[in-house]
């Protein structure tokens, strides 16, 4: 009788020197390779995108998911630091209306209106998170919830802002490429810098507040400054989202402060792998171009989308760029036993 | 001065609620003193170093620190005045390299204004402070995740994370609790070393033959209050401390 070969399935971890983060000795070209080909690929796709698909539908679809890849850094950026916020809607929304109001009353044209929104905006939007900066965990995350619902009612009881109707016929962009290549860009600029930022001394700190607060004060740090801080770095990226998008639609309207701008990023984050900025990057990515595609389904849409969301969570709970990290660096081979 | 008084405790009381942890508590610390806290589980000990440390505000009394009062001063304050205190519940960054769980206090604006520190220099700082703990620098041991490390190792991580502030008075939480006797013995001498060179140290301790080894007075604790204050020997002769604390052990 034949005995029926079995196998077991052995994983390596591929050589540790090319991967440590402080080694920089490469011994050949397929090490660097190894190394650059995971960053320059995503880049150089997301460089060529627009122009294959040009000014289609789908070529905006591109300008949406990097306005929600931002918002999904900027819910990330906030995570690590151990900041759970359910509220990057008030981000967008405070960055909208700062734009659209400067550009709308003042008439200050697009290139003053953004930086002033990204850094005015985020100023606001610090001093109202402050007062709360001491409240951990769920309480923090639900003052970070209302906040936006707050504003969109302000705006819809009291009428100031245009009320109901927005503020409309704003300055476009001189055309889609401008936009679209600015989006790509900042995505680029803030997922690198982010990066970077964490794995710095300042955002060592950072992280220390994340796994225990009380360890960061008993090292002389006043751990309110640093919460402070990071909010204004997060804020400003979901302020400069905001006016982005405020100026591509011509518009501001209350729609800005909606749950959506919360959701979608939170679920693009938690989908792609929180905590390592490029995995909130890839599950905007992939979120956004598939809720726009089940928009044919109509009714059925929400549901189907729901659907996804949960079976993606069930299958890969600890996201799909964790899932593909840990495969790239690894090699498996079956061996008989 | 050699007599500098460093820290001065009057009438201090905290209430939680119905129970008072600690009562009415008063000591002065000079420069360079080892003092050693002891008294029951539940005594105040934990309480009173909390006190100390700003972690938990105080219902009345006064603590100052170098002539100038700390009383509920935050955490960090305190801690940038050059306090450094322990935990006794292990608390580490786990998901950070043991060697950059120290970069927190290295970054803190009391190292800062000691100078150095640019990019890099940190790093070097810290495997050298591990390194007087038994974190072989040539090992991986200082590099691994502090979430992997036995419990020990937590344990000197956590006294390395103090010494890194540079403090001029170190708090020490039952640092010896959960650790094998061999390391006991190691960090033993390492503590006292820190003690010769001029830190003033206070540690609230269970295991009273290695701390009696090291501290030049005690305080005895029970049930919130102050019972005894002297040299070991003194403290654990009066009465009430045997009755309170030993009476088993030394009967029995």
């Amino acid at each position: 009788m034949a005995e029926a070969v079995r196998y077991r399935r052995e994983r390596i971890d591929r050589g540790i020197k090319a991967r440590s983060d402080t080694i920089y000795t490469l011994a050949s070209y397929r090490d660097m390779l190894y190394l650059l080909l995971p960053r320059i690929l995503p880049v150089a796709m997301l460089l060529c995108l627009p122009l294959l698909l040009g000014g289609s539908y789908w070529g905006k679809v591109i300008f949406y998911a990097c306005i929600f890849a931002l918002l999904a850094l900027s819910w990330d950026f906030m995570a690590s630091v151990g900041l759970v916020s359910l509220g990057q809607a008030l981000f967008f929304g405070i960055g909208s209306y700062v734009a659209g109001g400067l550009n709308f009353y003042l008439k200050w044209p697009m290139f003053l209106t953004i930086p002033a929104a990204t850094l005015g905006g985020a100023l606001i939007c610090t001093i109202l998170l402050v007062p709360v900066v001491r409240l951990r965990g769920v309480y923090f995350s639900m003052v970070t919830l209302i906040l936006p619902l707050l504003f969109a009612h302000l705006i819809e009881t009291l009428e100031i802002l245009g009320g109901t109707y927005g503020l409309l016929s704003l300055t476009p962009f001189p055309n889609h490429w401008l936009a679209v290549y600015i989006a790509i860009l900042a995505v680029m600029l803030v997922l690198f810098g982010f990066r970077k930022l964490i794995n710095e001394d300042f955002g060592l700190v950072l992280r220390g507040i994340r796994d225990d607060d009380r360890v960061v004060m008993a090292g002389g740090i006043n751990i309110y400054w640093y919460k402070a801080q990071a909010i204004f770095i997060a804020s400003a990226v979901g302020c400069f989202a905001g006016a982005l998008m405020t100026h591509y639609y011509q518009f501001v309207g209350r729609s800005a402060f909606a749950l959506d701008y919360t959701i979608l990023p939170l679920a693009g984050a938690v989908v792609g792998g929180p905590g390592s900025f490029a995995g909130a990057t890839l599950g905007t990515f992939i979120l956004v171009p598939l809720s726009e595609a089940l928009r044919a389904l109509g009714g059925l849409r929400m549901a189907l989308y729901g659907i996804i969301l949960i079976g993606a969570l069930a299958v890969l709970p600890e996201g799909i760029f964790h899932y593909i990290e840990r495969k790239y660096h690894q090699v498996e081979r079956d061996i008989g036993i | 001065m050699p007599d500098e008084i460093i820290l001065k405790v009057e009438q201090l009381t905290k209430r939680f609620g119905g129970v008072t942890a600690v009562d009415q508590i008063s000591f002065q610390l000079r420069k360079g003193e080892f003092l050693g806290v002891i008294g029951p589980n539940g005594s105040g000990k934990t309480t009173l170093i909390n006190l100390i440390s700003g972690f938990v505000k105080p219902t009345s009394g006064k603590i100052a620190y170098r002539d100038k009062d700390i009383t509920g001063k935050a955490p960090y304050t305190i801690a940038c005045l050059g306090i450094s205190r322990s935990f006794q519940m292990v608390r580490t960054f786990h998901k950070l390299p043991a060697f950059k769980n120290l970069i927190v206090p290295l970054y803190s604006p009391r190292v800062k204004k000691f100078g150095g520190g640019k990019y890099g220099e940190r790093d070097d700082i810290a495997i050298d402070l591990l390194d007087d703990l038994g974190f072989e620098r040539d090992s991986a041991v200082p590099y691994k995740m502090a979430g992997s490390l036995p419990h020990g190792y937590l344990k000197r991580l956590d006294l390395a994370r103090c010494m890194a502030l540079r403090p001029d008075l170190l708090i020490l939480d039952e640092l010896f609790s959960g650790m094998a006797m061999s390391e006991v013995a190691a960090t033993l001498p390492v503590i006292e070393k820190f003690n010769r060179e001029g830190l003033t140290i206070v540690m609230a301790e269970h295991r009273l033959k290695e701390l009696f080894r090291v501290a030049n007075r005690v305080i005895v604790l029970n049930f919130g209050q102050k019972i005894a204050d002297g040299t070991p020997k003194e403290a654990m002769n009066r009465e009430e401390v045997q009755k309170a604390y030993l009476g088993t052990e030394v009967e029995g």
